[in-house]
């Protein structure tokens, strides 16, 4: 398969960055989209140019890592898988595949298709926990009697890989699909109720003060998660803010 | 926090707003399909509208708080938007993942804004100046034929057309999308959602079917 690559190049955060055009050959339809950027990589390098930066660790759908805009679209034109799980038989010979990072000002540019993405650490950090006595008397959470349909919802919440697709295919740059997943995770089930209060209203301070847009409810976000986290937890999410707001 | 200073409180009352304007679309779309079949009836509605204290006194600025808050809210929402992506994308397919009603409610509201500027220029700066500035006597009976006479002017008629077709587009989206922000999306507002999308298409097409039935109806001054 022959193909021209249209990427985004920056050195730095500091760089302005442009798009940079790139021919290759000799791509298998049975490479992932990663495999096919590390063969323009071997090329890069052996000609003595700077390789294209890109996040990845796993390369099976489940760190999170991988945060490319293909053709428009996070993760690519494929649904509920990510960039890693994208293949080249999806494109075709002699197609031209434009490859940008997530985009988002709360998602800093560090390098090429490489973005900052700590903000959802601190989104987690603010509230997306369970405070448990960990001194040797822990009680198995096995013990506490769930009902399955609670128990289904937050495992489903509990999905989400925070790989920030929500955020890039958003046309407001919201964050709210992750962050509504991280607290529905824990208000649906007995060990979060504790601390749900405090857990909605420091968690959606924290992604309003890392300047994530507004959830207009386009629903983009749940059609591009590679997990289909569900847009219901977000309206779960709207719920515990006005009940936690109402209790002050 | 304060009541506003959260997104997803302004997303809250940005939703209130907007349900109670769309309780105000249905009232005033009652009341105006009586000037194509019963005339007599719109003369009354209007007349009692027009003069009553309550409505007058009390629900008309409540109305106008309910446009201008809308409109205001609408526009810092669409600024802080722009702001999270300062960097625009080289390729965005946003038509893969979300209608287009959903992403240029900014659009549509503009339009409906401008057209507000018309409707009032049209309806309601004119019933000003007759009660309070120029005084006249109350005349219950004058209305329809006031009505009636706005829509001589296929220019006007046009662009009401314009405006009732973004109006549909941003209902289509904005009405269904309100349950959604105010965290009602059980079972109940999933069947709520197929009335929401049929008030879209309704009720902006039922004020173009007015507007037109009294262009091609026009009566003698």
């Amino acid at each position: 398969m022959k193909l021209t690559l249209k990427i985004w190049r920056q050195k730095n955060a500091q760089d302005k960055g442009r798009m940079v055009t790139y021919p290759i050959d000799g791509i298998d339809g049975d490479m992932s989209f990663l495999e096919m950027l590390d063969v323009l990589n071997d090329g890069l390098v052996s000609r003595g140019e700077e390789p294209v930066v890109f996040d990845h660790d796993c390369r099976e759908g489940i760190c999170g890592s991988c945060s490319l805009q293909i053709n428009g679209e996070p993760h690519g034109p494929d649904r509920l898988i990510t960039t890693c799980q994208l293949h080249m038989r999806k494109f075709s010979d002699g197609d031209t595949i434009v490859i940008e990072p997530f985009r988002a000002k709360a998602f800093p540019v560090i390098k090429d298709l490489m973005v900052d993405r700590s903000a959802f650490d601190r989104i987690q950090q603010a509230g997306g926990f369970i405070s448990v006595n960990t001194s040797g008397n822990t009680i198995d959470a096995n013990a506490i009697p769930i009902p399955k349909n609670d128990a289904d919802h937050a495992f489903n919440a509990a999905a989400c890989i925070g790989c920030g697709a929500c955020v890039a295919a958003c046309k407001n740059a919201s964050a709210m699909l992750f962050t509504s997943a991280k607290v529905s995770q824990y208000a649906l089930l007995p060990q979060g109720r504790v601390e749900a209060t405090q857990r909605v209203l420091n968690m959606v301070a924290q992604m309003d003060e890392e300047g994530f847009g507004n959830c207009t409810n386009t629903g983009a976000c749940e059609i591009e998660c590679p997990k289909g986290i569900s847009l219901e937890n977000i309206a779960r999410l709207n719920r515990e803010l006005l009940s936690a707001q109402l209790k002050g | 926090m304060s009541l506003l200073s959260s997104s997803v409180m302004r997303k809250f009352a940005m939703a209130l707003s907007g349900l109670f304007l769309v309780v105000f679309l249905a009232q005033h779309f009652v009341i105006n399909i009586t000037s194509v079949i019963a005339p007599d009836v719109f003369n009354q509605w209007s007349h009692f509208m027009g003069t009553n204290g309550l409505v007058q006194g009390i629900l008309q600025p409540v109305l106008i708080f309910g446009v201008v808050f809308h409109f205001i809210m609408g526009f810092v929402l669409e600024i802080q938007n722009r702001r999270a992506r300062a960097v625009r994308y080289v390729q965005y397919k946003g038509g893969a993942s979300a209608s287009w009603a959903s992403r240029n409610m900014i659009i549509s509201g503009a339009v409906i804004m401008a057209f507000l500027g018309l409707h009032f220029y049209d309806f309601w700066w004119p019933e000003i100046m007759h009660k309070y500035i120029e005084s006249h006597p109350e005349n219950p009976t004058r209305y329809y034929a006031e009505t009636v006479h706005k829509f001589e002017n296929p220019v006007r008629v046009g662009l009401y057309a314009t405006a009732f077709i973004l109006l549909a587009l941003h209902l289509w989206h904005g009405f269904a999308s309100s349950f959604q922000s105010v965290g009602f999306n059980n079972k109940y507002a999933q069947g709520l959602k197929g009335f929401t999308k049929f008030y879209a298409v309704l009720i902006p097409l039922g004020f173009l079917f007015i507007a037109l039935y009294h262009h091609l109806n026009p009566i003698a001054h």
